[in-house]
């Protein structure tokens, strides 16, 4: 999909324009969900179970209704529609429906004059409760039938064998997005019965399904806006606040806002699938993978969220960007009482890749081959069928070129400060510099782009052109990525002119975006504004007859026949599109179909240094080659590679929610660690452009790659320095020092 | 009781009875929600202001301790002419993404370019440790700094060197 006349015009695609929402936010002045107000507001607040699993046997609401200043307390009986919501499967109980089954469940919600007296309120409500045996084994899940799905991936023949075999039991912990904007939102009634809601979202169509079900209300009477957001990464794609608020607006007929604080966050949204891997990878003599063997268990935990969705990812990205035709993958997401898993950067891609990544290299010892050649010799290219699903790979996939690329970095020298603040341990100073051995590690990762799955798949935009310059509707959330330039870039680059002003669309006003996950906005909010602008322009140059759209107008032969002005003589000229990727399907019962829209690869290579005796590990350096399809912003870019890295990071060597029989010990930052500046690696990027089958100008989505090969790469250069087998990620001292 | 305190400047009295933070106060009361709260543990720096020239997380100082000082968030940095050097650099490297994070790194930043005009990367590194990015892996930060720490014509120190 090329545009056929490409103008030259500032801030189109290519260019590291600065975004528009900058200024706004280094002076303070960008509205966040939880910097709103409105006129006579109320605040909510929420009273959690404090167990995994818990029977509800009796509420008492009447202390907190008695305290002055509390407007409302609202339980499940209060819920005006479907008791339930969520995503996929509406499993979840708007509030406790009479038993907990994870801990910090909402059960009650409170609205009064100010935050304090409101979380006064929610903890004056008696509520007492029989513990019951939470269910938090995922294994005794799989024994019990205990699963939101199973899949089952069979293809070639089971019972060919390879001359070399590896077999490796891999688990990854769970990890949290900790995006640093808390869950909030604002609901303000109006005067009509219905009300417009500000919460902090991913997809505000699908909340606005949700919402509009379990309020009972006509679609028309709630509208959800699109709002500032301090990162997302997976956690806003399912339910917060957004229901309660609008409960408790709907009651009190006052705005009423609600904001999270940090440990509330931590128990408020989904997170990463905690994994357990079982791999057997067969070769023959040469390298060749012959056959891949995966058994796989994430735990979804207590309600269904995204989870079916996180499996099918984790079940076809077993074998990862290498060939292989014989392939017996079996693999479940789990029940139990833990907190609920959904969607975090990756998306079940992050857990195998763990662990076909360590598998790769440990056939590469097996075999006596240099890893990156084992890799190289596998690669997965177009033409090729997918390992798992057997799909042809259409489109561009440059598995060998990312990891030529990468390759080709330099590698850090030895030892160029000597200063302690940069040995392991850091500001601690507990590092000797003799004690330092350094290991360097590789991983490359797949992972698939939009939805999946025969999903249909859509986004709408509208491209209207003004007197004033043009304007870009979109109900698409911009949570921190930068697809506010690259939409403004694509406009300016086929309608020739740097007047672009994106404008964020609310629920009644546009149709849905889809969700800014999946690494799909760039493709897909794009795709939709690349097909508008594209129809937009050659409806003008028809009109016109013209051959040429520049910023004052339309041209033939070089000349302007007519100026901006006349072209919207009648008023704006607009066109309205609704994109689509093209169709997936669903597959057949041995997993096999054409599931996905479309693929990226990346390459990582990890320098660390680690000082064995006390288990502590720097990573230096973190190199990456990114397929990126097209380039449509290279400082964007970067700033996905080099943050995806930083949260692998964090998740190689310390981000670990600790859940012990199913509590979260540790929901705050000063016991979730999450990476600092002293933490952070020097990055060094390369980007591979092959233009992809679909997608503006060939571009394709690269939010999540940084994140998936990343966390093997720095876990396989800890391997490299210590020599232990390391199956476990995050990797912590104990893992080092023990034997 | 009535706290007196001096924001960015202006003459900001405010009655206060309970156990508020500094943060609070400023984001609720003050009409000033630039500082952000993400933690309020003093863990984050989200929520970093100066306070007498030193720099505070806001979400760990008492409102009422804060009775006769000056503070300055990020609202006061910058002026009619234009955006801070920090902020201008933080555009200009694209250090800014969801941007949660950016107020408490313009004044940290801002603080520690009037106390060492030509931080070396570490130097920034260590006086920035406390800002907690969840989006950017620090990388454009780095860079934002790298501009400003760049000597420039004029500079003191230049012309001492000279
Ligand atoms: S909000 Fe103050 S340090 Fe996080
Ligand atoms: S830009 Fe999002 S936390 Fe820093």
């Amino acid at each position: 999909m090329t545009s056929t006349v490409v103008p030259r015009v500032r801030g189109g695609i290519g260019t590291s324009v600065r975004r528009p929402d900058g200024e706004p936010k280094v002076s303070g002045n960008f509205a966040y969900a939880s910097d709103l107000t409105a006129p006579d507001m109320l605040w909510g607040a929420t009273r959690r179970s404090p167990y995994a699993r818990a029977r509800l046997v009796r509420i008492d609401v009447g202390p907190a209704r008695a305290i002055d200043g509390v407007h409302a307390v609202l339980t499940q009986a209060d819920v005006p529609g479907k008791p339930l919501f969520g995503q996929e499967e509406q499993d979840q109980p708007v509030l406790c429906d009479g038993e907990a089954r994870f801990w910090g469940e909402p059960v009650a919600i409170v609205a009064a004059d100010d935050e304090e007296t409101a979380r006064l309120a929610a903890e004056a409500i008696i509520v007492e409760w029989e513990e019951l045996d939470p269910l938090v084994d995922p294994e005794q899940a799989v024994a019990d039938g205990s699963v939101y799905r199973e899949m089952r991936v069979r293809r070639g023949d089971e019972s060919v064998s390879g001359n070399v075999v590896v077999e490796g039991y891999y688990e990854t912990a769970t990890q949290d997005q900790a995006p640093l904007g808390p869950e909030a939102g604002l609901a303000i009634p109006d005067d009509a019965g219905g009300m417009d809601l500000y919460v902090t979202s991913q997809w505000i169509h699908i909340d606005h399904k949700q919402i509009v079900d379990c309020m009972a209300m006509e679609p028309d009477q709630i509208r959800c806006h699109p709002v500032g957001i301090g990162g997302a990464f997976g956690a806003r794609e399912d339910i917060s606040v957004h229901i309660h608020v609008a409960m408790l607006a709907a009651v009190t007929g006052r705005p009423v806002k609600m904001v999270y604080d940090r440990s509330e966050s931590f128990v408020g949204h989904v997170k990463r699938h905690p994994s357990k891997g079982w791999y057997r990878h067969e070769a023959d003599a040469e390298g060749n993978l012959v056959k891949v063997t995966a058994r796989l268990i994430l735990d979804g935990g207590s309600y269904a969220h995204t989870s079916r969705a996180v499996l099918a990812n984790g079940a076809y990205f077993t074998v990862g960007p290498y060939r292989c035709d014989n392939i017996v993958v079996d693999a479940a997401v789990t029940r139990t009482n833990n907190p609920p898993a959904g969607a975090m950067r990756g998306f079940g891609a992050v857990q195998t890749c763990f662990g076909y990544e360590m598998q790769m290299d440990r056939l590469a010892a097996a075999l006596d081959m240099d890893p990156l050649e084992l890799r190289r010799r596998n690669a997965l290219a177009p033409g090729d069928p997918m390992a798992t699903s057997g799909q042809i790979i259409e489109g561009s996939l440059p598995t060998v070129a990312v990891i030529d690329a990468l390759e080709a970095i330099p590698l850090p020298p030895e030892d160029v400060d000597d200063d302690p603040l940069l040995r392991p341990g850091g500001t601690g100073l507990t590092t000797s510099k003799a004690d330092v051995v350094r290991g360097v590690g590789f991983a490359v990762g797949l992972k698939n782009l939009a939805f999946s799955e025969a999903f249909d798949d859509y986004t709408e935009a509208r491209v209207v052109m003004t007197s004033a310059g043009v304007e870009v509707h979109t109900a698409a959330i911009e949570v921190g990525q930068g697809l506010v330039t690259v939409c403004q870039q694509i406009a300016r680059t086929i309608l020739g002119t740097e007047r672009v002003a994106v404008i964020w669309d609310d629920t009644s006003r546009i149709g849905s975006a889809g969700s800014t996950s999946a690494s799909r906005q760039t493709q897909m909010t794009g795709g939709a504004v690349h097909a508008a602008s594209e129809a937009l322009r050659t409806k003008i140059l028809q009109t016109h007859d013209g051959d040429e759209l520049r910023a004052d107008g339309v041209y033939r032969s070089g000349g302007l026949i007519a100026t901006v002005d006349e072209i919207c003589a009648d008023g704006p000229v607009e066109e309205h599109v609704r994109f689509r990727h093209p169709p997936t399907t669903t597959a057949d019962e041995n997993g096999q179909g054409d599931v996905h829209a479309g693929f990226v690869v990346a390459a990582h290579r990890a320098v660390v240094d680690v000082d064995p005796e006390l288990g502590l590990v720097r990573v230096v350096q973190v190199d990456t080659a990114q397929d990126v399809g097209k380039a449509l912003n290279p400082q964007a870019i970067t700033g996905q590679l080099e943050g995806g890295i930083m949260m692998g990071t964090g998740f190689a060597v310390m981000e670990q929610l600790v859940i012990r029989n199913g509590v979260i010990v540790n929901p705050t930052f000063t016991d979730y660690l999450v990476p600092t500046f002293m933490d952070a690696p020097d990055v060094e990027t390369r980007i591979i452009e092959e233009g992809d089958h679909w997608g503006p100008f060939g571009a394709k989505g690269i939010g999540e790659s940084p994140t998936i090969s990343s966390t093997p790469a720095i876990v396989a250069a800890i391997r490299n320095a210590t020599g232990k087998d390391l199956t476990k990620v995050p990797v912590l001292p104990e893992h080092i020092i023990g034997d | 009781m009535i706290v007196r305190i001096t924001v960015n400047g202006d003459d900001r009295p405010f009655d206060v009875s309970g156990p508020d933070s500094l943060l609070s106060v400023l984001r609720r009361d003050l009409g000033l929600p630039g500082t952000k709260d993400a933690c309020e543990q003093g863990e984050c720096g989200s929520c970093t202001v100066e306070l007498d020239g030193a720099l505070v997380c806001s979400c760990l100082v008492m409102a009422v301790d804060a009775d006769g000082c000056e503070v300055t968030t990020v609202e006061g940095l910058g002026d009619e002419d234009g955006l801070h050097p920090v902020q201008e650099a933080m555009l200009e490297t694209g250090a800014v993404q969801c941007g949660f994070c950016t107020p408490g790194f313009v004044v940290a930043g801002a603080h520690l370019l009037d106390r060492n005009p030509h931080p070396t990367p570490l130097e920034v590194k260590e006086a920035l440790a406390g800002n907690v990015c969840r989006c950017t892996g620090y990388g454009a930060i780095t860079r934002a700094f790298e501009l400003l720490a760049e000597p420039h014509p004029g500079d003191a120190q230049t012309g001492e060197e000279s």
